[in-house]
């Protein structure tokens, strides 16, 4: 008898080996509150030592978006889309969050070397646990966005209740992609390097300062495409429930929908298949 | 040496385990502008454990030894399933898990905070958990440190909680990697009783030091690994004096 089936006649069990997905879905409900854990306690860490604390959280994006605010400001002119400042806090809030999503989640599995040599446990936990502490990062943020709409004397409506099936959305497709892009870069690092680029490339593309049907009016294959960009979709989505004189389109709902229920799926299986490797370096 | 309760049902069954890692070269010297170029990218292989076949039975306690590099965390990683073996297998009655959480641990949140970290991490439910943590601050003894960041613990202090909140859970198949210098001596006592005791209460343990003293303090069979092979398996004394032989031979060389 050779010692695998020594092994299994003893009713040891394999170990190391990538479990089957209903297993896996399993392992990774049962870790649910280590994820959560884990992002509330990594926000809250994150700027204990700063004398603001989490002040931070909203500050930073309102110094963004008042140092976009005065450069696209003044260079966009006539382009300026009308309540250029509700406009443009909408698009720089949503973006940071969809950035923070992107950047943490790449480097979920890369960054934890640690934590991945000495416990065990499903790993996909990292990248949704990295986009769970932007969320949390996000919702002050949120608050502060609303507040901003109200000074701007948007009326309050019950549009704005659309800001939850919004974010919803794009929370599943920050998911997904954060699953999807920390997987690449565990097996081809290059890839981490590129991120900033893409990611300064989709916050000049998805119409964060300007509309993109105006600008791109002359170009109808480039606004064509412009407008199947999730981030745009997104962003011009809760333009529309929050500004009374935007509204929400279809189509955009249905591009939304289909990006994030997509992204997220496919992410979660395209992690799961790569199980076994994470850490092995 | 200590009395074992050893039985003849195996725990562990390492089967010709080997364990492999990529890794991009910038390891070899360049020799000139070409060579320099030409190496860049390229793949090299290390191979960390080659092949090494052994079982463990209930209530064993057995010591890892070895060099620096000899393979002796990486087979115990495939053991714990965290990277597992690119070829061979290894089976397991229950779970082995490393005793460590110190990766999980947060040093800007309070010793309390990261009790409640770490002991996610080892796998307790939240409710278990909650019970625990009084034991767990007890043991580590920071009472009056645990509302304080742990960034201003000093390191054997820092040592005590990661020891005390892995200490704390029960486990199938106890793995120790060079755990046992821990905090001050009294601590360091401390810890190794409550390593006897978790051993009465785990399937197995594996422990991997250099210690050669506390090894045969605490093991009842040594494995000795050189260059990820296996070298010698057999009664601590003896496994022991063999690999102290060997180690004082390469430095008389």
């Amino acid at each position: 008898m050779n010692l695998s089936d020594f092994a299994k006649s003893n009713g040891l069990k394999i170990i190391g080996t990538r479990p089957s997905f209903f297993e896996y879905l399993k392992q990774v409900w049962a870790g649910r509150d280590f994820a959560f854990t884990m992002s509330l306690y990594a926000s809250e860490s994150a700027n204990a030592r700063t004398r603001l604390g989490r002040w931070w959280l909203i500050l930073t994006p309102s110094l963004q978006a008042l140092a976009y605010g005065l450069v696209f400001g003044l260079i966009l002119g006539s382009l300026r889309p009308e309540n250029f400042i509700p406009f443009l806090i909408t698009g720089v809030f949503l973006f940071s969050f969809f950035s923070g999503s992107f950047s943490s989640g790449a480097k979920s599995i890369t960054s934890s070397s640690g934590l991945l040599k000495t416990v065990s446990f499903p790993r996909i936990l990292l990248p949704l646990s990295a986009v769970l502490r932007e969320f949390i990062n996000f919702l002050p943020q949120l608050g502060l966005l609303l507040l901003v709409m109200l000074i701007f004397r948007q009326e309050l409506t019950w549009d704005w209740l659309y800001l939850i099936p919004i974010t919803l959305l794009m929370f599943l497709f920050s998911t997904g992609l954060a699953m999807i892009s920390a997987r690449l870069t565990v097996q081809l690092k290059d890839l981490g390097k590129l991120i900033p680029f893409v990611t300064r490339f989709m916050f000049y593309t998805s119409g964060i300062f300007f509309e993109v049907e105006r600008v791109f009016s002359s170009y109808p294959e480039v606004l064509a495409v412009a407008l199947l960009n999730p981030v745009h979709a997104f962003i011009s989505l809760a333009r529309g429930a929050l500004i009374n004189d935007l509204s929400m389109n279809t189509s955009l709902w249905i591009i939304a929908s289909l990006w994030s229920v997509g992204t997220f799926l496919f992410g979660v299986l395209f992690f799961w298949r790569a199980e076994a490797r994470y850490g092995r370096d | 040496m200590e009395e074992t309760k050893s039985s003849s049902k195996p725990v562990v069954v390492v089967d010709d385990v080997h364990v492999t890692y990529e890794v991009y070269g910038t390891g070899k010297k360049a020799r000139s502008a070409g060579a320099k170029l030409a190496k860049q990218a390229r793949m090299r292989e290390v191979r960390a454990v080659k092949g090494v076949s052994f079982v463990v039975y209930e209530g064993e306690t057995v010591g890892i030894v070895g060099s620096n590099g000899s393979g002796k965390s990486s087979l115990m990683r495939a053991i714990a399933g965290l990277f597992p073996a690119t070829k061979g297998a290894v089976f397991t009655l229950g779970r082995a898990t490393m005793l460590g959480v110190g990766a999980a641990l947060l040093p800007n949140l309070s010793g309390e905070k990261n009790i409640m970290l770490g002991g996610l991490a080892m796998g307790y439910e939240k409710k278990e958990l909650a019970e625990a943590t009084a034991s767990i601050v007890d043991f580590s003894g920071l009472k009056e440190f645990i509302d304080l960041p742990m960034r201003t613990y000093s390191q054997g202090m820092s040592a005590r909680l990661r020891f005390s909140i892995a200490a704390s859970k029960k486990h199938d198949i106890l793995i120790i990697d060079e755990a046992l210098a821990v905090g001050d001596r009294q601590f360091r006592l401390k810890a190794e009783e409550k390593i006897r005791q978790m051993r009465q209460e785990a399937g197995a343990v594996l422990l991997v030091s250099h210690n050669m003293k506390s090894i045969q303090d605490t093991c009842n069979r040594v494995i000795w690994l050189e260059k990820g092979e296996l070298v010698m398996d057999g009664k601590p004394k003896e496994v022991c004096d063999a690999f102290i032989a060997f180690m004082e031979k390469g430095e008389d060389d």
